[in-house]
């Protein structure tokens, strides 16, 4: 039996520490490749050749490049990353094997039309995806949706927009938002409440990690630009009615009857300058915003989501 | 008699099996007309006939490499078994542990031999349809080398699962690892995904299978892209490691089995 | 020095797909064999001949019990230097010539060189495979494959042999030849130890037996002592049909075969039946004591079990 005890300590011995080792020396390689497997995913970056060369395990693979387009994603987004050039071919190639994976579209969306760095910066590949899916999809209003969203946001067409909303309100089992906002796009489509009502769709929609966070900071934008504008109007009304400016935030609050010390999302209140500006405590915490930042501002070139979900 | 040198004779006696097998020689075959409709292939597209070659070539000798190694690796312990060739064998003074290396090595070294013959029919379809060499191809004896790599954990593997299983089932799980392992980095993408107990689940196999894609250059040397020494080395430990793994498995396993 | 102790050896086995049930293959085993001696294992198919065979070749790892070759322990690799096994109906590796495998066998069991080639031609002229030394073990009949198996058993040089069912699938001349040669090996001084259904072959050469059935030992000693007068007959042979009245009164039980009478008596009726035979002017042919045949005393032992052992699981 000592014979064999022997070797079975031995074996077990070399086991465990290959075992280890294995998953050590794994874990060092991952650092020194971090972009392979997409470098390698984009050799071949047609979607027709990669639909021929799946032999037919078309919904396999496109789990696959949905996987490694989500990984690109966030694994760029963390490390700062300006800039998403395999993006679009990533959801090229991802809808080409599937076209009824609909989170591809609604991730091409919220990514692929937003100027870098907060995405791709191809509104008009992002129009094209968009269109692709519908019509694949018809049934599906989300994409209408999802369609809209971006001729709202990053193309500003709200007349376009307007009648994807309402195209996309026909679609049976469609959301009411989606009346609603084609109604809206019509005559507020600058509106705060516009805009909340869109992202809050697109947060409430969407699984996605990226996504809902996305939507969740354009949320808070949206709070602050709305703070901001009111209480800018409240001190024109104080500089109208006494002439001058208001020498603290308190003496607004008393003069125009506001409820307490306004604050910003985040509990910060927000700051009255010398020169009469609103401002916020802390710009950087709200990348889209575009009301309350210091003159001369420039937000930080890199893409952030503050808030985690 | 040493240790060694009854492992070197397993080994050896093991080669003689798999070259006196007339499967391999079809499959050799088999392998080389693909290389070979490589040229043909590239001549349809011109200004890429050079990386048809290299990636079709390369794939060739990868994919049937494997399954060369699976096709004589399963049977390795369960034939012996059946054929009741191992009965006389381990009346001998040979430790069983000793029997499963030199198996290992006989089947690792009928691959390096099968890799070797084959790669010289790559490299001759590179040389009609490019001409000549340039320095750039002597990256292709690094993709060479990394699936050599590749073959001794396949080797290692297709030995752990004779050692237990029958060749039908053993076939059937080392493929399938094999498959399993080329997407292992998607498979670590989609652990990264999951939370909770799935993602234990998945981050879990995810490091147990062998990682065939971190081996899998045959894109990047097509492209002629060159490797890091780093990562050179790092790979090929853990190659080894992990070979020396399902060897160790397949040791402790063997050495329990009651042969009936 | 006992060539073979087994100490209680036993074998049970679980079997079942989802409740796993015991199986005795083996009831514990105690049995010892003697140096230079030709042992029998004898027992029907599935007695556990084979099992026992596998447990000291360390194939099959036994759940009790221990055993000792040649003073070792049965699992010290050391000890397979001197011993050899010849497995039940063997196959070897085909693509190997018999010159090879000899030579692949002589090299595992640590041959060295210039010793090895001698040996592998000696014993290949031994069994009588000189000639198609060279052929591929694919073309070998099943005979020739059982004297390449005898050939790498003994290519070595051990003391103790194993054979598993030796004779099996072999005509009368091949089985005539292993026969010789279990007799020469014991010439040589060495232990022969080997496992058979075949009672004859058993009866001929062993020294000793042992009777096995479903997994229990059922009786052991020297053949001669097995097959001794215990019955205390003789058998009378004489000439012709005829049978005299007096040796009815002897109470003789007789068979006319052709032109000869067998009967069988008693041994203290022996001389009377030799008078009885003058008297009428009967030619005798012969007189033998009776022995029992190892086939009685198997089928006895065998019966025996089925009656006080009951069913045995």
């Amino acid at each position: 039996m000592t014979a064999r005890r022997r070797t079975t300590i031995v074996a077990s011995a070399w086991l465990v520490i290959s075992l280890t080792a294995s998953v050590f020396l794994l874990r060092h390689i991952d650092r020194l490749r971090p972009q392979a497997t997409i470098d390698d995913a984009l050799y071949v970056s047609s979607p027709k050749m990669v639909k021929r060369g799946s032999l037919g395990f078309d919904g396999l693979m496109a789990c696959i490049y949905w996987t490694r387009t989500v990984q690109y994603f966030g694994h760029r987004h963390y490390n700062r990353e300006q800039s998403y050039n395999q993006l679009a071919p990533l959801l090229e190639i991802t809808t080409t094997l599937d076209p009824q994976l609909i989170p591809a579209y609604q991730f091409g969306a919220s990514f692929l039309a937003p100027q870098p760095p907060n995405g791709a910066g191809e509104p008009a590949r992002a129009i094209q995806l968009m269109e692709f899916g519908i019509a694949h999809n018809p049934n599906d209003w989300k994409l209408y949706y999802d369609l809209g969203f971006v001729y709202y946001t990053e193309l500003k067409d709200y007349k376009r927009a307007a009648e994807v909303f309402d195209k996309g309100s026909r679609v049976p089992g469609a959301h009411p938002f989606m009346k609603i906002l084609a109604a809206q796009m019509a005559e507020h489509a600058g509106d705060f409440a516009t805009a909340r009502l869109l992202w809050s769709a697109t947060f409430e929609t969407s699984h996605e990690t990226n996504i809902r966070q996305n939507a969740l900071e354009h949320l808070r934008a949206i709070t602050v630009d709305e703070d901001v504008s009111q209480l800018q109007a409240a001190v024109t009304r104080f500089g109208e009615r006494t002439g001058r400016l208001p020498a603290s935030m308190s003496e607004l609050v008393g003069a125009e009857h506001l409820v307490g010390i306004p604050s910003d999302p985040d509990g910060d209140p927000y700051k009255l300058t010398p020169e009469g500006r609103i401002q916020l405590e802390k710009p950087e915490d709200f990348p889209f915003a575009t009301k309350g930042l210091p003159p001369g501002y420039k937000p930080s070139a890199l893409p952030r989501f503050h808030t985690k979900l | 008699m040493s240790m060694n040198t009854r492992i070197i004779n397993i080994a050896s006696n093991t080669f003689r099996e798999a070259v006196r097998d007339r499967v391999l020689y079809n499959l050799i075959a088999f392998a080389l007309l693909l290389t070979g409709a490589a040229i043909f292939v590239g001549q349809i597209s011109i200004d890429i006939e050079r990386l048809v070659v290299v990636n079709l070539g390369l794939t060739a000798v990868s994919l049937f490499g494997v399954i060369i190694a699976i096709f004589i690796g399963i049977g390795l312990v369960s034939k012996e078994i059946e054929k009741r060739t191992l009965y006389t064998v381990l009346s001998r003074p040979v430790r069983r542990w000793e029997f499963i290396v030199g198996k290992f090595f006989g089947l690792a070294g009928t691959l390096v031999v099968n890799t070797f013959f084959m790669a010289i029919g790559v490299f001759g379809a590179l040389l009609y349809v490019a001409h000549k060499f340039t320095r750039p191809d002597a990256l292709i004896l690094v993709a060479l080398y990394f699936i050599i790599l590749e073959f001794l954990i396949i080797c290692s593997l297709a030995l752990l699962f004779s050692s237990f299983s029958s060749p039908l089932l053993s076939a059937v799980f080392a493929f399938s690892l094999f498959v399993i392992g080329s997407f292992a980095d998607d498979l670590r993408g989609f652990a990264g995904l999951t939370h909770g107990f799935m993602r234990w689940v998945a981050t879990g196999a995810a490091y147990l299978v062998p990682n065939f894609s971190t081996l899998n250059v045959i894109s990047a040397v097509a492209h002629q892209h060159s490797l890091g020494g780093q990562l050179i080395l790092q790979n090929t430990l853990y190659a080894l490691f992990y070979t020396a793994m399902a060897l160790s498995g397949a040791v402790l396993i063997f050495e329990r089995r009651n042969l009936k | 020095m006992p060539a073979i102790e087994i100490l209680g050896l036993e074998k049970t086995y679980m079997v079942g797909f989802w409740r796993k049930r015991p199986k005795r293959a083996l009831q514990p085993l105690h049995l010892s064999v003697e140096e230079g001696e030709i042992f029998g294992f004898l027992g029907p198919n599935g007695a556990g001949k084979t099992t026992t065979l596998k447990m000291l070749m360390g194939l099959v790892f036994p759940t009790a019990g221990t055993a000792r070759i040649l003073g070792h322990e049965w699992t010290d690799p050391e000890v397979k230097a001197q011993i050899g096994f010849l497995p039940e109906q063997p196959y070897f590796y085909d693509y190997l010539t018999a010159h090879e495998l000899l030579d692949y066998y002589g090299q595992l069991s640590g041959l060295p060189g210039k010793d090895r080639k001698r040996r592998v031609d000696e014993v290949l002229q031994r069994v009588g495979l000189t000639d198609v030394k060279g052929v591929q073990l694919r073309k070998f009949s099943k005979g020739m494959l059982q004297r390449a198996g005898i050939a790498q058993a003994i290519l070595h040089n051990p003391k103790l042999v194993f054979f598993d069912e030796p004779m099996s699938g072999l005509d009368p001349l091949g089985r005539r030849e292993v026969r010789d040669l279990m007799e020469q090996l014991k010439q040589e001084g060495k232990t022969v130890f080997f496992s058979t259904h075949i009672l004859s072959d058993a009866e001929a050469l062993c020294d000793r037996v042992a009777i096995i059935n479903k997994g229990e030992l059922r009786g052991v000693g020297a053949v001669e002592d097995l097959t001794s007068t215990v019955q205390g007959k003789v058998e009378v042979v004489w000439q012709g049909t005829q049978i005299p009245a007096s040796m009815k009164a002897l109470g003789a039980d007789c068979h006319v075969t052709g032109d000869t009478v067998r009967a069988v008596l008693p041994e203290n009726q022996q001389d009377a039946a030799i008078d009885a035979l003058r008297r009428e002017r009967i030619r005798l042919i012969a007189i033998t004591p009776l022995r029992t045949s190892l086939e009685a005393y198997f089928v006895e032992k065998l019966q025996h079990s089925e009656t006080t052992a009951g069913k045995m699981a």
